[in-house]
């Protein structure tokens, strides 16, 4: 059964000695703090890991305790992870932009006794709704930065936690050695609630046999050694991160990278220079959209240099990564423009020794795409969800595209059912959902297969799996043809200009739509063609902004046309939202996924509006701004009708 | 004045000592221009210090003749209990008392850990030589300030503005970043001029959090001239209160709101 190096590598503190064991070395995390790399090796890790473990034991945390993290990423925040399981407790990541209640709710339903904040900002927020928490006993801090004069009846610091814990080591040594030697490969060894797209997160429990397994398989598949380096910046409570910078980084022993603060990980990621790369679509479009903005300042001759090789890049680039045949003068411009033009570019993306690239969550505009790949950065796409321990399907070198998301990942089985529904059965399927064995029964059925709730199939040609949505969205309009928000939604946000869609029209006449512009494209737009605006609402309504949008729209229209099953999707009417969605105003998932429901209750009035063929709604709308205050704007927004393709049944006007 | 001990601790918790500097009967003109009346106050070690008014009240002068770069016709600075000769503004600088200003005065063509890195040139022995070839004590004095240069830039999080030259900075951050200079100095007394002048609510309140920060963190005592009258009130211990160049007012800022001379010359007239 199991095929790990040896029988006793069963959990993640196993792992963690044997790294120490054998790279001890090896540089192990490091973090830039002070504009210096900091570094520690896998020997230095375990001491600080022990030292907190121990901490943890003098304070009582006993086994099977929940312990919830929050923060950036920081190694400290990845040791508390690690002591945490050292003492066969188990850690809950949490959100670290969550607002109070959110964190209520977790800490409430997973009955955390501890939680380790990052700084003062997340103490603030637990001293806030520590009333409501019965079972939380302390709060352990890192960063104690304005926290001098709090109570500290209730608070410890966290390295000095570690001076208690490194005082305590005689005596309790040997507990903490007995408590890691009785683990076993069906323990518990990480709790990670789900953003939840629909109602309250769900906490999703993960053996070691699902992290190892999966961490195995997956390391062998892209063929990741002890030398891979990677940028640990997306959030700690995300399965992805907890897979990539725990589990994949413990079972091959290479570095985690933690940037100095959020705003610098794009200098940090030059300085670092992965080698293995992970970033969900919107941070490959930021960093597209900088390019592009960049060098639309740059002078003539270096944006003809630029066009032209992209141009070049763009035909021969993706067949050259695919090891497909390119003729001999392609070869010799493609290493011309790679000397002078991807290279460079490659290096001021921090891509230059990508090896291996991986973007998922959500689908990847094909142009983007192609950029990233013609420039010889091998950027592959999987699907995958927390459930899974992130990997259901994914595309191995050379066989890759934007609108597949590839084959069954090693040791997973993919079957689709009879609506079209995704299940698979994996090694990394996971335990159940804490506290809510409904939940479990209806995801997971008894012989272990789990619905996704997207909906897709297998290409005939290829073998790859293409998702069409998520399985409760897709739906009728009225004349009974099929309706897939999802699928026009992705078509419209590859559009720079538009940041987010929102399609409505199950079982109506037709459908509608609710755009979100992207500020910084239309802004950088507006600048350029002296258009004055005040603000986001000013320019999200002005008349030339609804012209361009409107452009995009019908653009999308045509194509979405093109495919008989999904004509009746095209957009009739839409409006320009006057804010961003926000996962402050419960509109996205802290993963910024849209919140379908909540954004058709909120906004009922200007659906209505889209409905009823009024020109203008007047609407006040309550935001809630990121310290937990509420305020409202208001806004009259302007409906506008766009033109459809073939005869509808319905007239656009 | 007041009957306050030596040293005491406040009701959030931190220790206000004993009196740090003494102005006393101060008198400034410019010509026939009586900028400063005799004014007395005082500035206890660890304390957050306001000075108000309104324009033209002298404010600006006070916090000059306290850096040096003004000296008084009349009266007396006492600083850590010696009375202070008059000095250029470098030796006050020497003596531990940084100052930020209401105009920024940042070196705009140079980045911003070099701007910074200016503040620790109290700090910085080595000759011209070895600096010019960064060699020995040079080579090691460097490191030591990067260091705590590099603090000061966490601590204020500019980080990321680490290598942008001061000049491609919006206003909010340039203020911070003249603060961080002010900060790297080391001081026992940092003067701000203005700090959250032009800045919008969320800015002053990243301003504010950084000068209580500041104050608590270092135990850095902190005298500061403000406009925003909800600031003032929210973060300094005592108030004084100068108009046309007189002192009208003096005390903690419960004190200084219910006092009637104030309340006439710079709040407006009450209507019951």
């Amino acid at each position: 059964m199991t095929a790990t190096d040896s029988a006793d590598l069963v959990s993640i503190p196993a792992l963690l000695a044997r790294n120490a064991r054998e790279f001890g070395d090896k540089a192990a995390y490091r973090e830039k703090e002070f504009g210096i790399w900091q570094s520690w090796t896998w020997s230095e890790a375990v001491e600080q890991v022990e030292a907190l473990a121990l901490g943890l034991l003098t304070l009582g945390a006993a086994k099977g305790d929940h312990i919830a993290i929050a923060g950036r990423n920081r190694p400290y925040l990845y040791w508390s992870m690690l002591a945490a399981q050292w003492i066969g407790a188990v850690p809950v990541p949490i959100y670290q932009d969550a607002v109070g209640d959110e964190i209520s709710y977790v800490l409430d339903h997973c009955n955390a006794r501890f939680i380790v904040a990052g700084d003062q900002e997340q103490v603030d927020k637990i001293l806030d709704i520590k009333d409501d928490l019965k079972n939380l006993e302390r709060i352990i801090y890192l960063d104690g930065r304005g926290l001098r004069k709090y109570d500290h009846s209730f608070l410890s610091q966290f390295q000095k936690l570690q001076d208690i814990g490194r005082s305590a080591k005689d005596t309790l040594g040997p507990e903490l050695a007995a408590r890691q030697s009785s683990q076993n490969y069906d323990d518990t060894c990480v709790m990670l609630y789900t953003s939840g797209t629909t109602g309250r997160p769900k906490g999703v429990v993960l053996s070691n046999r699902n992290v190892i397994e999966t961490s195995k398989n997956s390391s062998q598949f892209d063929d990741l050694g002890p030398n891979e380096e990677v940028l640990a910046y997306l959030p700690m409570a995300w399965v992805g991160d907890y897979t990539f910078s725990m589990g994949q980084a413990l079972w091959t022993g290479f570095c985690v990278n933690c940037p100095e603060s959020p705003e610098t990980m794009m200098t940090d990621l030059r300085e670092i220079g992965p080698t293995y790369y992970f970033a969900p679509p919107r941070v490959f479009e930021n960093q597209l959209t900088n390019v592009m903005i960049r060098m639309e300042d740059a002078s003539r001759m270096k944006q003809w240099m630029f066009h032209k090789s992209m141009a070049h890049a763009k035909t021969v680039g993706p067949a050259l990564l695919s090891g497909l045949p390119v003729s001999f003068m392609d070869r010799v411009k493609y290493w011309l423009g790679d000397k002078f033009i991807y290279g460079p570019l490659k290096n001021t993306l921090g891509m230059s020794r990508v090896r291996v690239g991986y973007t998922a969550g959500e689908a990847i505009g094909p142009e983007l795409f192609d950029f990233y790949r013609s420039l010889g950065i091998n950027l592959k796409q999987l699907y995958g969800q927390t459930e899974a321990t992130v990997y259901v399907t994914i595309q191995p070198d050379g066989e890759v595209r934007a609108d597949t998301v590839g084959v069954p990942a090693p040791g997973v089985e993919v079957r689709i059912g009879d609506n079209g529904e995704i299940y698979y059965r994996s090694p990394g399927v996971f335990v159940e959902y804490y506290n809510n064995p409904e939940s479990t029964a209806s995801t997971k059925d008894k012989d272990g297969w789990v619905a996704t709730g997207d909906a897709g199939f297998f290409e005939e040609t290829s073998g790859h799996l293409r998702i069409i949505d998520r399985a409760k969205d897709v739906g009728k309009i009225s004349d009974g043809r099929l309706f897939a928000p999802k699928y026009v939604e992705n078509k419209l946000k590859f559009f720079p200009n538009i940041l987010e869609a929102v399609v409505f029209g199950n079982g109506c006449d037709y459908c509608t739509a609710f755009i979100n512009i992207d500020l910084n494209a239309v802004g950088n737009w507006a600048e350029r063609n002296n258009i004055a605006y005040g603000g986001y609402q000013e320019l999200s309504q002005h008349p030339e902004v609804l012209d361009m949008i409107q452009t995009h729209i019908e653009e999308t229209n045509l194509s979405v046309a093109d495919d008989p099953m999904l004509s009746g999707c095209q957009i009739h009417r839409f409006l320009v939202l006057h804010k961003e969605l926000d996962a402050d105003d419960g509109e996205m998932t802290r993963t910024r996924k849209v919140r379908r429901r909540i954004v058709e209750e909120k906004f009922s009035d200007l659906i209505a509006g889209l409905y009823d063929g009024s020109e203008r709604v007047a609407t006040t709308t309550e935001v809630t701004y990121e310290d937990g205050r509420k305020g409202s704007i208001s806004a009259t927004l302007e409906m506008r009708d766009a033109a459809t393709v073939v005869a509808q049944k319905i007239a656009a006007e | 004045m007041f009957d306050q001990p030596e040293s005491f601790v406040t009701s959030d918790g931190r220790t206000i000592g004993g009196v740090m500097m003494e102005m006393k009967n101060i008198t400034l003109r410019f010509g026939g221009v009586v900028a400063i009346q005799d004014i007395s106050f005082d500035i206890r070690e660890g304390e957050i210090r306001a000075i108000i008014g309104p324009n033209g009240a002298g404010k600006s002068s006070m916090l000059n003749v306290i850096s040096g770069f003004y000296n008084p016709q009349e009266g007396e600075v006492w600083y850590k209990g010696e009375r202070r000769p008059s000095m250029k503004p470098f030796e006050v600088a020497r003596q531990g008392i940084a100052r930020t200003f209401q105009n920024i005065a940042l070196f705009e063509g140079m980045s911003v850990l070099d701007n910074v890195m200016t503040g620790r040139l109290n700090h910085m022995k080595a000759g011209i030589l070895s600096q010019a070839f960064w060699y020995g004590s040079a080579q090691r004095e460097e490191t030591e300030n990067r260091e705590v240069v590099e603090r000061v830039l966490d601590f204020l999080e500019i980080q990321h503005i680490r290598k942008t030259p001061v000049s491609r900075l919006p206003y909010g951050l340039k203020k911070r970043v003249e603060l961080a200079r002010a900060l790297a100095a080391d001081p026992k007394i940092l003067l701000l001029d203005e700090p959250m002048a032009g800045m919008n609510v969320e800015e002053k309140e990243d301003m504010s959090r950084f000068i209580l920060d500041v104050n608590d963190e270092f135990g850095t005592t902190i005298a500061l001239i403000e406009h925003d009258m909800s600031v003032v009130m929210d973060i300094s211990d005592r108030v004084v209160v100068m108009d046309y160049g007189k002192k009208i007012g003096d005390g903690t800022p419960k004190d200084v709101r219910s006092n009637q001379a104030v309340i006439d010359a710079y709040l407006g007239v009450a209507h019951d």
